[in-house]
Order: structure tokens, then C-alpha cells, then sequence
């Protein structure tokens, strides 16, 4: 469950929700889209396109060539999205490059979009359907959308249960904006919200059809205008990886010229811990990002020379010398067990 | 025998000492009672199977019975509307009242008072991990009567022991989270508190671990006793080692 804090303007998470979804297209697995806020078939339209020639593989090297073949455990991990970071979740069997590219200035071919099997769930065309599940004390917009999703799963053989259905494929989940007050929830509104615990437990139903299921899902959540954080912190607990994006826009870091060749900050608040008594930690956690016209990458912080006289640094720390270029261009984020391999 | 231990970690994630009294009790030939709440079966399986144990073989042999948190929740949300009347699901609370977990505790009561317990050495209940009871809307006092009834049915009755895992945070913004983690450490016998290094994140010590013993419970005028160590966990096992002399400092 990839757990992602949105940027103050959802520019950036909506980026990386996109990819995640472009992903899922190009690795051919199925697509279940839920938003409260934009119709989902727009969003769909909306997917970077990707880059599928050779030359730009070549040119990154090693970083493409990881071959990955990894069997596919029952349950995928459930990725919180704070901002649309797009998160490559599944490695593909059958693809020997790990994760793709994306040109963000290009929209993704209908014919791509096609090919593969979506659903949607845009709240505002549900409302008017009851929910079959028990009351469980939860908010209703969750409520369908749970239903709906776990009926997605059971007709579509994503939790073996049918032993007749087609051969196994991926479900890529993703949700936005959940906990906004689109969804019906006023936890984003106040600090003692009246219904404080549908969130929290709308996410751990959720926890049981991801791992029940071979699905992979990213929520992207507003969580700066969550006041209570008291629920920050049982939903992280809640969460196998958390992200949160800071973008510097409208904020003092954006004229800081420590900053000034990117975007915004990626704080990875969790990492996920499956299977294994460890998890796999990489050796900085100082990540930023920034947006190219076709490229949104993710970095090493990596601060500009102090070439003033006198003056010294607001921030504490410098990083070495050499910014290697952690992610490969638009969404390419390797995860599955090789967490931060860009 | 009899003794109530709490696992509680801050700022990091003190599931491997879940794993550790897991595979240390199965295979002290205990019978093990899990209401494992956070993760899946497979999760702890291939766990375990790293630590050299087997879950699924205990299970079949009757030493384990496992609660799968998340499994029995999909049941009883999305499940069938007719229900063995006899059996209701342990997590009924969900549906039900939030202030009645009594479900959860008679799930306790009867898999660790079945009538082949006599084949094993003393019951154990493993939980893992409380504070999500109120994630999904328990009332703190309703986990606390939980626990008490747990205590007196397996510690006293049973002579057994309790092992739980609590998660808290430093700032006391979730205050009922703050409320059970206090009320049950005034009650434990043992302590192991896993933290998150002060300084951050560090490759090669993953974290501090605080061992508190509560003598002061046994005999008046004692003082707890309090040790401290830097733990980095590896593959399939956990080192520890006192502050500062971590292997990449020697």
C-alpha cells in the first residue's frame, strides 16, 4: 500500500498517480481508477505517453538493463502515494527492463489505453447505487468504493479463487484524493472530526484485498489539510510505503537558491518490510525532484556550490560531490524488493 | 510463567521481536495462540521459515492457532449474510458496538483452553499489534478490558504468558493510543522498547532497544531495572551491542 502526501497544489502527485497508471498500461495489467474529484475516463486521457525506443535505454545503461524475474507472491504491497509520484509496483515478468519512460509533454496513444482492461469508479456516478455490504460503521462513499473493488477482484480472478480464470495478471489500483471532502470524509476539515475512524478503517479493508490479491495501490491523500495527527499517524501505520511530496511553490524554499534546481522534496517516510526482517534501505533519504518539459525525475539532494564570500548556508548539511542520478526519467521507480533503485 | 511482556516501538518498526518470540516459543514446544492484525499468514510464514520454524506445520499439529486480522475482517465485511449462529467473528466489533471486543476474547479463551492443551507447555498469546484495535474504532477501554480479561484468563488461570506489541509515537498527539500504551506499561512485567535513533537514520545500528524489568512490581522498593542496546537487524537475525560500539565503529 503506497501511502502518498500530496504537494499543497496536487501538480506533482497527480503527476506520479499518472505514471503509475501509465505503468500499468504499458506492463499490460489491468487499471481500476477511483477519484471523487476529476472523472477517472479524463484522468485515463490524461497519462504520459511512453517512450518505448531503444536509443533512450541505451543511454542510461546499467540502470535499464536490470533484469528482474521475480515470482509473484499473493500479495502485492499497497502504496500510499502522497504525491502523484508515479510508483512502479509490480516488476513484470515479462519485460526484461525494469520500469519505463515517460515523456510527460505527450499524451499516451488511445490505442495503448485499449489495450488493456480498466475500470473506474468516479464517485459522483455512484451515489445513487446502495451498498450491499454490511454497515460497518463507515463512511459510505468508502463503502462502494471497497464493494466495488472487491467485486473487481472476485470476477476478475485477481484472488485465485477462481482456479478457471485466465492466467494471472496484476491489478493496479489507484485512488485520488482520498480522505478529501469530496470522498464525504471531515477529516480534512476539522481537528476532531466526527467520523475519525472511516479512513483508518476504509485502509485496512483495503490492506486485506491487497493482500489477498495480486494488486498493487496507490492512494494519493491531501494530507496537509489533515489537522489531526493523531490519524497521520495510524494510517502510516496502516500503510506498507509511505511518500510525501513538498513542492517549493508558493513556498520560501522556491527562491532558496540551495533549491533552485528543483521542484520539490520527496520524503520517504516508510519504506515496506514484507517477508523479511529487513528492509531495504538505501543510503541517503534526501530525495528532490523536479519537472523538465518531458521529464520528471527524482534525485539525490544534491546542493549547488557555495560560491559566496562570507555567507554561509541556511541548511545544515552538504551532500558529496557527484549528483547521481538516482530515478530514471518519468516513472521509472523500481520498488518490489529493491526499494529506492532509481 | 505468568508474566505480561510488552513490545512497544517509536519511530521505527519493532515487528522483528514479534517474529523472535514467535519462533521462541513454537519451538519451546508452547501452545501458541496469534492475533496477528497488521499482516498475512505468508508474511510471518516466510518469516519464520528464515528464524527455522514452520507455521503452517504448527498450525496443522494444533501447537499454533492463528488469527489473520485482515482475512477475517474481508470475511465479516463482505461475507455471506447468513453466519453459523454459534460462531461470530472474532472482529465483530467492527460491525457491532466498538466498546465490545468480547468477541476477540472469547476467540482467546477457546483456542487456548482446548482440551489437548495438556500436550503442550504453557499457553502463550502473541498479539501483534493492539493499537490497530483502534484504528478500526475500539474505545481505548475497550482494548484495555481486553487485555485485563487476556491477563487473568491466560496469566493467572493458565499461568501462561502474554506477549503484545504496541506502536506509539513521541508526540503525544494520538492521545488514546497514548492512553493504552501508558496504562499497559504500568502493568507489564517486561518491557522492549525499539527506537528509532535519535540522531536519524543509520546503516549499520537500525535502532536502540530499551529492556525495562519491572522489579518494582514484584517486591516494594525495588527499581525497574533498565539496560540499553543498539540493535541492527540482518537477514535472519537481530545483533545487539552497547551504544557506540556498533561493528562499524570498531
Amino acid at each position: 500500500l503506497v501511502f502518498t502526501e500530496e504537494d499543497k497544489y496536487g501538480l506533482y502527485s497527480n503527476l506520479l498517480f499518472k505514471y503509475f497508471l501509465a505503468e500499468g498500461i504499458v506492463c499490460g495489467h489491468e487499471l481500476f481508477v477511483a477519484s471523487a474529484k476529476e472523472h477517472p475516463d479524463n484522468i485515463l486521457k490524461e497519462l504520459p505517453a511512453p517512450l518505448l525506443d531503444d536509443t533512450h535505454g541505451e543511454k542510461l545503461g546499467d540502470e535499464a538493463a536490470a533484469v528482474k524475474s521475480e515470482d509473484f507472491q499473493d500479495s502485492m504491497k499497497i502504496a500510499w502515494r502522497y504525491q502523484n509520484l508515479p510508483k512502479i509496483e509490480a516488476s513484470p515478468t515479462t519485460y526484461t527492463k525494469f520500469g519505463h519512460y515517460y515523456d510527460v509533454s505527450k499524451k499516451m496513444p488511445p490505442e495503448l489505453l485499449q489495450s488493456i482492461k480498466w475500470h473506474s469508479f468516479y464517485l459522483h456516478e455512484e451515489l445513487s447505487s446502495q451498498p450491499k455490504m454490511k454497515a460497518c460503521n463507515m463512511n459510505s462513499a468508502y463503502m462502494r468504493l471497497l464493494q466495488s473493488l472487491q467485486r473487481i477482484i472476485s470476477q476478475g480472478g485477481f484472488d485465485g479463487s477462481d482456479p478457471q480464470k485466465k492466467p494471472k495478471n496484476v491489478l493496479r489500483i489507484g485512488i485520488q484524493s482520498l480522505g478529501s471532502l469530496l470522498w464525504g470524509d471531515d477529516i480534512c476539515c476539522s481537528e476532531t472530526p466526527e467520523d475519525a475512524h472511516s479512513l483508518t478503517k476504509f485502509l485496512y479493508v483495503l490492506r486485506g484485498l491487497l493482500r489477498k490479491s495480486l494488486s498493487a495501490c496507490i492512494i494519493t491523500v491531501p494530507a496537509h489539510l489533515i489537522q489531526n495527527k493523531a490519524i497521520m499517524e495510524r494510517v502510516t501505520n496502516l500503510s506498507d510505503m509511505v511518500v510525501g511530496l513538498e513542492s517549493f511553490i508558493g513556498s520560501e524554499r522556491e527562491t532558496n537558491p540551495l533549491y533552485k534546481d528543483y521542484h520539490g522534496l520527496v520524503h520517504v517516510h516508510q519504506i515496506p518490510r514484507l517477508n523479511s526482517l529487513i528492509c531495504d534501505v538505501s543510503d541517503t533519504k534526501d530525495l528532490a525532484f523536479r519537472l523538465k518539459r518531458k521529464l520528471f525525475t527524482i534525485e539525490r539532494l544534491h546542493l549547488p556550490p557555495d560560491l559566496s564570500d562570507g555567507v554561509s548556508r541556511a541548511s545544515k548539511q552538504e551532500l558529496a560531490g557527484s549528483a547521481k542520478l538516482l530515478s530514471s526519467g518519468c516513472g521509472a521507480m523500481a520498488i518490489g524488493k529493491k526499494h529506492l533503485d532509481f | 510463567q505468568g508474566k505480561f511482556t510488552l513490545l512497544r516501538d517509536t519511530r521505527t518498526d519493532g515487528s522483528f521481536l514479534v517474529h523472535h518470540f514467535l519462533s521462541f516459543y513454537l519451538r519451546a514446544g508452547c501452545k501458541v495462540c496469534f492475533v496477528a492484525l497488521l499482516q498475512s499468514f505468508s508474511h510471518y510464514n516466510i518469516v519464520a521459515q528464515k528464524l527455522g520454524v514452520n507455521l503452517t506445520a504448527a498450525k496443522e499439529r494444533g501447537q499454533l492457532v492463528f488469527l489473520e486480522g485482515l482475512k477475517s475482517c474481508l470475511d465479516l465485511v463482505f461475507g455471506e449474510e447468513e453466519e453459523q449462529p454459534g460462531q461470530p467473528s472474532p472482529l465483530q466489533f467492527l460491525s457491532e458496538s466498538p466498546s465490545d471486543l468480547r468477541a476477540l476474547f472469547d476467540f482467546v479463551r477457546v483456542s487456548l483452553s482446548a482440551p489437548d492443551s495438556g500436550s503442550w507447555k504453557g499457553p502463550v498469546l502473541l498479539v501483534d499489534d493492539l493499537t490497530v484495535l483502534l484504528s478500526l474504532g475500539a474505545t481505548p477501554v475497550a482494548v484495555l478490558d481486553f487485555i485485563h480479561y487476556c491477563r487473568v484468563h491466560v496469566c493467572s488461570q493458565l499461568k501462561g504468558n502474554i506477549v503484545v506489541l504496541v506502536h506509539s509515537s513521541e508526540d503525544v498527539e494520538d492521545e488514546e493510543n497514548e492512553l493504552v500504551v501508558n496504562s499497559l506499561c504500568h502493568h507489564s512485567d517486561l518491557i522492549l522498547w525499539a527506537e528509532g535513533l535519535a540522531t536519524g537514520f543509520c546503516k549499520d545500528v537500525h535502532g536502540q532497544m530499551k529492556i525495562i524489568k519491572r522489579l518494582s512490581l514484584q517486591q516494594v522498593g525495588e527499581q525497574d531495572l533498565v539496560q540499553v542496546y543498539q540493535y541492527k537487524i540482518q537477514e535472519r537475525n537481530v545483533t545487539f551491542f552497547a551504544r557506540g560500539l556498533s561493528a562499524a565503529v570498531l
